[in-house]
């Protein structure tokens, strides 16, 4: 399984992200994003802010997740590598409790490569899977730049 | 398979695809159609299927792939039956061009390039990140969704004389600030007065050709002068008003039984609450990037008047390119009020109209298409053409050919600094990496895309201008 994959899309970013649950698709597809803009890995965890998001469907909880990271990104003027997500089901809806791990802003050391500006519906995918016994979900997103 | 209606229109028949309601409509050139992609011809055919969509989904030569709309799509709705779509928009609503004319000849500005462009840089912020200079309340960031460029006018950026030289006066009426969400507002408050990143710039450049005599002198524009371009939109208060909205208009396609091919391109009905609070929360987005450019102009002006202080810098026009507007248009021999989404397509509006400043209505309204970093720039004039055949509209740009990811393996940053320095054009960016992006090569030639509306008489060329000193985010 491979947990984020980018794809060819001439004016904008479109990945695939993947997880054996649908929590770990959720922290792939943050990862995803980030990744589209910066490499993670020069990232440091010293500060992390929670999320809490309700939706009336998982495509729409997804949605909502990447522009709440997105959202964080810009007011906080920070980029993050970690992040955690614990995902309920209730009632008609869904729930999500989560965490994003990472540190401000530090022009020195945080090479952008580009800028998302947000998180479309186009093309936008999310569906289960099941090879040799194995739950393997799948996310398709594209992002504006 | 297209259809081949005229040298510059190719159709895209209604066989396309399934529940389209028009055909569509790709105005181009042979060699400039081999280069679009056919997922974008489908998303011409995806607009067709819009309720109350009148008589075609159409592209302008500069089109590319988008999401929902395709980049360089134009659709108009009727009020009856119709329906409104952030699809048709965008996420940068309003991002859009402004150019200033000075009077200034490129000798004049030639030995003070380095510390013009280093000043631009530094006094108007820009980049990934970037906070503005201003501090504004809670208040004035009520007035600039509300009032646009002539709040920014009052608060002392620029002068009276710019409103009028705007698409709208720099303020579309309808404006809903009650419908722009807290993180629309948090994201905005200390954006106002920044840039941007991506293929957003300020630049100065220099007329180095005119092609109508008349046109330009109309527009104050001679060979040699010295002009500067503001590319940029409605920052990240845009892109969180459209998030915001494209969830609410989600459910709505649900509730009014709308069947889309494509979810971006979510609406509702004209008429109803969810479409009505759409279009104010847009409009107040469309407001904040007029007052973002008006900010950036009078932050431009303060930069040129530092080294040659009797230097004028008059707002030749502010055109708006990403955006859905209510306008009066000729349908079947009957005027008709349509909304007209343009997403990367930039108003052309013929003699005559109403809506064109009265320096201008005689001829019809200055069209501004920005190039790419180091390709030139053009000035156009709305004409007839643009009147009978795309409800008053022209192309945006260049548009892209090449994919980001590609741009960045050919072009290392440095290299593109280095190979424009070459060329004699100075450029200050905040990320080297980001400057492979916008290499000149990822974009279609930018002269055959205006070559197209010249010779369709959708707008008139006026005027190329060249980039001598660009300050990116």
């Amino acid at each position: 399984m491979e947990p984020v994959e980018y794809l060819e899309h001439t004016a904008d970013v479109k990945f695939r992200a993947r997880g054996h649950s649908l929590d770990e698709l959720f922290e792939n597809a943050g990862l995803a994003l980030i990744g589209a803009m910066i490499d993670p890995s020069t990232v440091r965890v010293v500060e992390s802010w929670p999320v809490e998001i309700e939706a009336e469907s998982l495509e729409a909880l997804l949605y909502e997740w990447l522009s709440e990271v997105l959202y964080l990104f810009e007011v906080e003027l920070a980029v993050f590598s970690e992040f955690e997500v614990d995902l309920v089901g209730r009632g008609a809806g869904w729930r999500l409790s989560g965490r994003v791990g990472g540190e401000r802003i530090d022009g020195e050391r945080h090479l952008f490569e580009t800028e998302v500006k947000a998180v479309t519906l186009h093309q936008f995918e999310l569906r289960r899977d099941e090879a040799a016994g194995e739950e393997i979900w799948t996310a398709q997103v594209v992002l504006d730049i | 398979m297209l259809n081949r209606i005229d040298d510059y229109i190719f159709e895209v028949p209604m066989g396309h695809q399934k529940g389209m309601r028009v055909p569509g409509r790709i105005f181009i050139s042979e060699k400039l159609l081999e280069q679009v992609e056919p997922g974008t011809l489908d998303q011409v055919a995806n607009v067709a299927t819009l309720p109350g969509i009148v008589n075609y989904s159409m592209a302008m030569p500069d089109a590319h792939l988008g999401y929902g709309f395709p980049i360089g799509g134009v659709a108009a709705f009727r009020e009856g039956g119709g329906v409104i779509s952030p699809g048709g928009v965008g996420f940068d609503i309003n991002c859009g061009v402004r150019m200033l004319r000075t009077d200034l000849s490129a000798e004049d500005v030639a030995p003070m390039m380095t510390n013009l462009v280093e000043d631009l840089f530094h006094d108007v912020p820009s980049g990934v990140g970037a906070k503005g200079r201003l501090r504004v309340s809670e208040h004035e960031l009520d007035e600039a969704f509300t009032r646009g460029a002539a709040w920014a006018v009052e608060a002392g950026f620029g002068v009276p004389e710019d409103l009028e030289h705007c698409e709208e006066r720099g303020r579309m009426e309808g404006a809903r600030p009650d419908q722009v969400s807290l993180k629309a507002r948090k994201r905005g408050r200390p954006q106002l007065g920044t840039l941007g990143s991506g293929n957003h710039f300020l630049e100065i450049q220099r007329v180095d050709e005119v092609f109508d005599a008349d046109l330009a002198k109309r527009f104050g524009l001679f060979r040699g002068q010295i002009t500067v371009m503001i590319h940029c939109g409605s920052r990240g208060a845009g892109h969180q008003i459209c998030t915001d909205h494209l969830q609410v208009l989600s459910r709505a396609v649900k509730k009014y039984g709308i069947e889309l091919p494509d979810k971006q391109l979510a609406c509702a009905p004209l008429g109803t609450p969810e479409a009505e609070n759409y279009f104010g929360a847009m409009a107040a987005a469309a407001n904040y990037a007029w007052a973002n450019r008006q900010i950036i102009s009078a932050w431009t002006r303060e930069v040129f008047e530092r080294y040659f202080p009797d230097a004028r810098l008059d707002l030749v026009y502010d055109v708006a390119h990403n955006v859905a507007k209510v306008e009066e248009h000729e349908v079947d021999g009957s005027k008709e009020r349509l909304y007209v989404h343009r997403k990367g397509a930039t108003r052309a509006f013929g003699p005559g109209r109403p809506e064109i400043p009265a320096a201008y209505r005689e001829v019809g309204q200055p069209v501004i298409i920005p190039g790419s970093m180091g390709t030139p720039s053009y000035v156009l004039c709305g004409s007839k053409g643009a009147m009978r055949l795309t409800f008053g509209s022209a192309c945006h740009g260049a548009g892209r050919i090449m994919s980001r990811t590609q741009a960045k393996k050919t072009y290392a940053g440095k290299d593109v600094k280095e190979v424009l320095a070459r060329r004699g054009i100075k450029v200050m960016a905040t990320s080297p990496k980001m400057l492979a992006e916008e290499a000149p090569e990822v974009y279609k030639p930018s002269d055959e895309v205006v070559d197209v509306v010249h010779q369709l008489d959708i707008a008139r060329k006026v005027a190329r201008v060249v980039p001598l000193g660009v300050s990116k985010g």
